[in-house]
């Protein structure tokens, strides 16, 4: 066992350290953005979240909203997932593992999101069970830790059983994993509905106190996830010799489709309640969406984003744009940025514009924490990047515990 | 030699030994830190760790400003139920509350942090997005307008209380809502909650010049905070544990502000409540506020 964990750790080290140089390229960029983000970072960390644009009025800014794009990112992986195991569905069931694997990193870019937030790091232990003295079940903020960490362990255990069965060539249990992966179903969709009930459960903040909410998050996931994965399977299959098959991509791109349909849908039907009604809690969709009081910072935003979101669903919706692969691809990244608007800074700051008290004060983040966004961002994309150069050996034939010549 | 042997050894306290001899190790020579990182809960500290707590932190204060504090604990008292009443008839906008308030709770002064604030609103209107929150009170009070200050409410059924997810802002039996500002993570969960704006946090190191700071400090109220945390209102907690009114009813030119105990069938808060017309800031979100607005005229 000993000997082949070394022998394992070995294989993986080369894998890592060794590559054309576009990968050294790469890892260059992405340790770059990571050392940037690490300089801004030095500066909050000596003087508090002051240097961030964040105020009294707007409590919550960029981290917060890309907290909440990426566990949108992260409970994606399911559309793979429901696919592969529950329809037997063979191109995707190839590839669930990268989208595994992909809901893993997302998560890690969330928890790294949380806790660059907090103006105490070092007390992050008061939310632990046993040790700290989490407030549960009361705080949605302590469920959702629960059900992060908990998806995190769950596609963590998912992605690496299934690739040290390949990698020691033997037979998967399914007993033992079958259960598991079904699980990470329910469990994908409670991490976003439990994240959506974190601000749906405040009555102080109309914007968000919209029983559509949690059904809202889930379809705009399930355009940003898979998008996102349609882009990163070309890429891989680019640059490695791992095989993705176009009916994969294609069945993924056909339920982004109805995903974004259900997406625009529940946005116009909250937009509807809110400007029909007409009540003082307009104020934020306003804001939103034409500004208040000479006040516009998200106005650009917003339209940009919903338009892109809009031209998304028709790309994906016509069968020739959608097999397309130039305009599939426009139509990923346009979803992507779309949604990443709309659920992420489109959705977190209308919530305190104007305040409690009528107050209309505007955020606009910082360079600090722009640049350590980026650098969380380099993060994950370097965790993937290194956990996919490990995974795709194993996964094609090439890392085998130990071969054949080496027995003898 | 302490009796240690009858306390049982908990897998808490067991952790925290261990952690505290490891993190003792970790920074001899910086001394109290380890023992701050440590620190439990207020509220699950014994009668010893309180004393601890305190004598540590009055030592701190005094080493950081060079002056002599004296830090409280005063539990609540089971016969009491703070209630607030503020007179809209009488207050004049002039904002004296305001930096009465931050005088005796130590607010930071660079930045600034104030936990009440002043709304002005014509007369006719009472929409909150119409108030002017940065009216000049120099001339008050003027024709045609009026103004409504607003500070914690002291719900009963509080929103912030019920978000924390470390637990360390809770409702005290006597109604106050506080915040262990060392065991505050400073997520700002909170202030998202809050329908009345009560809350602020300490973006940047709190700044009190030394001489301006009010050295009769309450744990759960006017002690100096840290950077990173979340304070508000605690109907100064340090006084009126003591039988004092709050600086900001004291204060008051023209006697707006009331204060006392609801649990008191006599007392002026409970005669204001069965003689007048009071009201309650967003009712609807049934938070069940303790500070209740009326009009006398």
């Amino acid at each position: 066992m000993g000997k082949k964990i070394t022998h394992f750790l070995g294989q993986a080290f080369t894998q890592v350290v060794k590559g054309p140089p576009i990968y050294y390229a790469w890892i260059l960029f992405l340790f770059s953005v990571i050392g940037t983000g690490v300089w801004a970072y030095s500066h909050q960390f000596a003087q508090g979240l002051a240097i961030t644009g964040m105020t009294d009025q707007v409590s919550w800014g960029l981290y917060i909203s890309n907290f909440t794009f990426f566990v949108g990112v992260a409970a994606a992986a399911v559309l793979l997932t429901i696919p592969a195991y529950v329809y037997d569905f063979g191109p995707i069931r190839e590839i669930a593992i990268l989208g595994e694997i992909l809901a893993v990193c997302a998560i890690v870019v969330c928890i790294f999101f949380v806790v660059l937030d907090l103006g105490h790091p070092e007390r992050v232990w008061h939310l632990l069970p046993f040790i700290g003295r989490p407030n549960f079940p009361d705080s949605i903020l302590a469920w959702d830790i629960l059900v992060l960490n908990g998806y995190l362990i769950i596609n963590l255990f998912i992605s690496v059983y299934l690739l040290s069965v390949i990698y020691l060539e033997k037979k998967e249990k399914t007993w033992l994993i079958l259960p598991v992966i079904l699980l990470s179903i329910p469990w994908a969709v409670s991490i976003h509905t439990v994240t959506a009930y974190l601000y749906n459960g405040l009555g102080a903040r109309p914007f968000w106190n919209s029983a559509i909410l949690a059904p809202r998050f889930l379809a705009s996931a399930f355009c940003s996830g898979p998008a996102l994965c349609i882009i990163i399977f070309q890429l891989i299959r680019k640059f490695t010799n791992f095989h993705v098959k176009d009916a994969a991509l294609f069945k993924i791109a056909e339920m982004i489709c109805f995903a974004m349909g259900i997406n625009l849908f529940l946005a116009a039907a909250e937009i509807f309640k809110e400007l029909y009604t007409n009540t003082w809690h307009v104020a934020s969709i306003i804001y939103l969406f034409a500004g208040l009081e000479g006040h516009t910072g998200l106005v650009k935003w917003i339209w940009t984003g919903e338009s892109f979101n809009v031209i998304g669903f028709f790309l994906f919706l016509i069968p020739k744009t959608r097999k397309n692969f130039i305009t599939l691809n426009i139509a990923c990244i346009i979803v992507v940025i779309g949604v990443w608007i709309e659920k992420g800074m489109g959705f977190v700051i209308p919530g305190f514009i104007p305040t409690p008290l009528g107050e209309i004060w505007e955020y606009t983040p910082r360079l600090y924490e722009v640049l350590i966004s980026t650098g969380v961002f380099g993060v994950g994309m370097l965790l993937y990047t290194l956990f996919v150069k490990i995974a795709i050996p194993i996964e094609t034939g090439e890392m085998r515990v130990f071969k054949k010549k080496e027995i003898l | 030699m302490k009796k240690e042997h009858d306390k049982k050894l908990t897998r808490r306290t067991f952790l925290k030994t261990a952690g505290v001899a490891a993190a003792s190790l970790a920074v001899s020579g910086c001394n109290g830190i380890s023992e701050e990182f440590l620190q439990s809960h207020f509220r699950e500290m014994g009668p010893d760790e309180i004393n601890q707590t305190r004598e540590r932190l009055e030592k701190q204060y005094k080493k950081k400003y060079g002056r002599t504090f004296h830090l409280g604990t005063e539990p609540a008292d089971p016969g009491i139920l703070f209630g607030y009443g503020l007179d809209l008839s009488r207050c004049i906008g002039c904002r004296r509350c305001v930096y009465a308030c931050v005088h005796e709770n130590n607010q930071s002064r660079m930045p600034q942090i104030q936990w009440i604030r002043v709304l002005r609103f014509k007369n006719g209107s009472r929409n909150f997005e119409e108030s002017d929150h940065y009216y000049d009170a120099g001339m008050v009070p003027k024709e045609g307008y009026y103004t409504i200050p607003i500070q914690c409410q002291q719900c009963e059924n509080p929103p912030c209380v019920k978000v924390c997810p470390t637990g360390a802002t809770w409702k005290e039996p006597d109604g106050i809502v506080v915040v262990d500002y060392n065991w505050c993570i400073g997520c700002r969960y909170c202030m998202a909650a809050c329908p009345y704006w009560a809350r602020h946090f300490n973006f940047a190191t709190p700044h009190v010049p030394a001489d301006k700071l009010n050295t009769n400090l309450h744990y759960l109220g006017n002690r100096p905070r840290m950077r990173g945390v979340v304070e508000k209102c605690t109907f100064c907690i340090q006084r009126t544990r003591k039988g004092r009114y709050p600086a900001c009813v004291e204060v008051c030119p023209v006697g707006a502000r009331k204060f006392g105990n609801l649990l008191d069938e006599n007392s002026e808060i409970s005669m204001i409540i069965k003689t007048k017309r009071v009201f309650r800031l967003k009712a609807d979100l049934n938070t069940q506020p303790k500070f209740y607005y009326f009009f006398s005229l």
